[in-house]
């Protein structure tokens, strides 16, 4: 399923004393199957992007399409819920919004409200469990037996039983430690595959963003500073440090290289193993070793 | 750093219930005045247990706590709190004001500090955390990271002599991160705090001046960030991982260039990488 945001306004509590301009002329295009990251500061607007996708919020001008369905500030828009099912977000610390007595249960009550019966919920929590590295024991289980990173697999799972086409990530990782980070990270690359997935991740991590995305867009100031792939993201890195952003370690290093021996080698790289290679023959190319 | 032992820990266990496995067990360590001292370990390591007995919202099933050579017991915890200013990881849980100048006051009118000086000191500790602009916001119109900066400025207000970082810069953006970091550092600095600070952001366990890691509820290793970070391969097994520069400065050794060690940061890999090659 195609979203595209079309020059896209968002004010908090417009027409009161208190309106905040959110997001202004923002133009996203997310086509079926794309890997997107959002970076930007806190108060960049990512978050309130990230309710567009869904129609969480309605734009104050502008247009959002989510399918064949189009959300604009003065059209009352009905029928939603499709577009909350094909859409699933899976909010920062995901595992606060579990609350049923069993983990199968969790799962279930999405796709249940959404009008599945209770025997394909179950058939479903069955894959979704799988699918986020548990095993099918743990659906007897209370989820508040589990520990947290088994936790927040659980509420993922929830996301992935109501079968959405887009899935929406608010900082996925944050208080796991590395090795969970990785491993829900690549979790999710798999099912951006395996399930022919859009994928939307919002994070202040360049390394995931560099990592998995094949697209990222760069919000500041509630509008869109940059966008396009990894390579031409991090080909400037000065710009996004200037805005006090990170950028990828490999990059920064790449710089510093660059800077110290006066030179440009001829590609960003992305991943510390192009980086080693790029050094390795820097240093045998000037050869005084 | 001097050398006076401000917190000891001796032979700690715990557990949260009898059915449950021990979240600590029989960890012994001692925590100096004025150090930064970097608490790291794999999601339920134990690492947070810690920190909530060293606050007294637990205690030991086993072992004793001394802070400031004062036996930590359910009679003197109060007196021992003051001494220790908490920061979580999620700002929401532990905002209580209706704006954020009066979430910093809070708990300075709990301590019962003078008008006067209270309004200094929100004053202050805002400036410090960069939020100063927000006096009069209320804290839902802040986002996470500005929650957070505030929460911070709540408990440097109070002046504590250790300050105990949960996590406490996870859910930063980078800037937010540094800027907290930075303030936590300067504090440290002028005030001769103490700070433990849990974590799982290596580059800021490499700046501590010491790292315990924390492996199952059991202390594994204790050491300067020099020694913790030559364990390598065995982080990893920990769920930890190593940081970029040792990374690097592996594969770059792989390739054949020669370097005399491993680099901890980036600039001495670079210097070296510079000096080594280019200059004769």
């Amino acid at each position: 399923m195609d979203i595209s945001l079309q020059k896209v306004e968002y004010r908090y509590q417009a027409k009161t004393p208190f309106e905040r301009l959110a997001i202004k002329d923002v133009s996203i295009n997310i086509p079926s199957g794309t890997f997107l990251a959002i970076i930007g500061h806190t108060g960049s607007g990512k978050s309130t992007v990230l309710q567009h996708l869904n129609a969480l919020l309605k734009p104050t001008a502008g247009k959002v399409v989510i399918g064949d369905k189009e959300v604009t500030a003065d059209k009352k828009q009905k029928n939603l819920k499709e577009v909350r099912q094909k859409v699933g977000i899976v909010f920062q610390f995901p595992e606060h919004q579990l609350f049923e007595e069993t983990v199968e249960k969790d799962i279930c009550f999405g796709p249940m409200n959404f009008g599945v019966t209770m025997e394909e919920a179950q058939r479903r929590a069955k894959v979704a469990i799988k699918q986020v590295g548990l095993s099918e024991e743990i659906l007897s289980k209370s989820p508040f037996d589990l520990s947290g990173g088994q936790m927040r697999r659980v509420a993922i799972a929830g996301v992935l039983a109501m079968e959405p086409d887009v899935i929406v990530l608010d900082e996925p990782t944050a208080g796991l430690d590395p090795r969970g980070r990785k491993e829900i990270m690549d979790m999710f690359h798999a099912l951006h595959i395996e399930r022919k997935l859009s994928t939307v991740l919002v994070t202040h991590s360049m390394e995931d963003a560099s990592k998995y995305a094949d697209h990222i867009v760069i919000m500041q100031n509630g509008e869109v500073y940059k966008k396009g792939t990894p390579e031409e993201i991090f080909t400037s890195p000065e710009d996004l440090m200037q805005l006090g952003l990170d950028v990828p370690e490999v990059v920064r290093f790449q710089q510093k290289i660059e800077e110290t021996f006066h030179i440009k080698f001829s590609q960003t790289c992305l991943t510390v193993e192009m980086l080693t290679k790029e050094i390795a023959s820097l240093l045998k190319g000037g050869g005084q070793k | 750093m001097s050398k006076e032992k401000l917190v000891q820990l001796d032979n700690i266990s715990f557990q949260y219930a009898l059915e449950t496995g021990f979240a600590l067990r029989n960890v012994s360590f001692d925590i100096y005045e004025g150090e930064w001292l970097a608490l790291v370990g794999h999601n339920g390591s134990g690492k947070s247990t810690l920190a909530k007995l060293l606050n007294g919202l637990h205690f030991p099933q086993e072992g004793s706590i001394k802070v400031n050579g004062m036996l930590l017991t359910e009679e003197s915890v109060w007196e021992i709190r003051k001494k220790i200013g908490m920061v979580f990881q999620n700002p929401d849980n532990q905002f209580v004001g209706t704006t954020v100048k009066d979430d910093v006051a809070f708990g300075l009118e709990n301590n019962g500090i003078v008008r006067e000086e209270m309004l200094e000191r929100v004053k202050y500790s805002l400036e410090k955390v960069k939020m100063a602009q927000f006096l009069d916001q209320e804290p839902h119109h802040l986002s996470g990271g500005q929650k957070q900066r505030v929460a911070i400025a709540g408990v440097i207000a109070l002046r504590p002599s250790i300050i105990i970082l949960d996590e406490a810069t996870s859910m930063l953006d980078p800037r937010g991160r540094e800027e907290v970091l930075e303030t936590v550092r300067e504090l440290k600095e002028n005030h001769h705090m103490t700070v433990i600070s849990i974590t799982h952001d290596l580059e800021e366990a490499v700046k501590a001046d010491r790292i315990i890691v924390m492996n199952k509820g059991e202390l594994y290793r204790e050491g300067s960030p020099k020694e913790i970070f030559q364990l390598d391969e065995e982080l990893v097994q920990l769920s930890l991982d190593i940081p970029f520069p040792v990374k690097l400065s592996k594969l770059l050794k792989e390739q054949g260039v020669s370097l005399s060690r491993h680099f901890l940061s980036e600039e001495e890999l670079v210097a070296e990488l510079w000096t080594s090659h280019y200059k004769k």
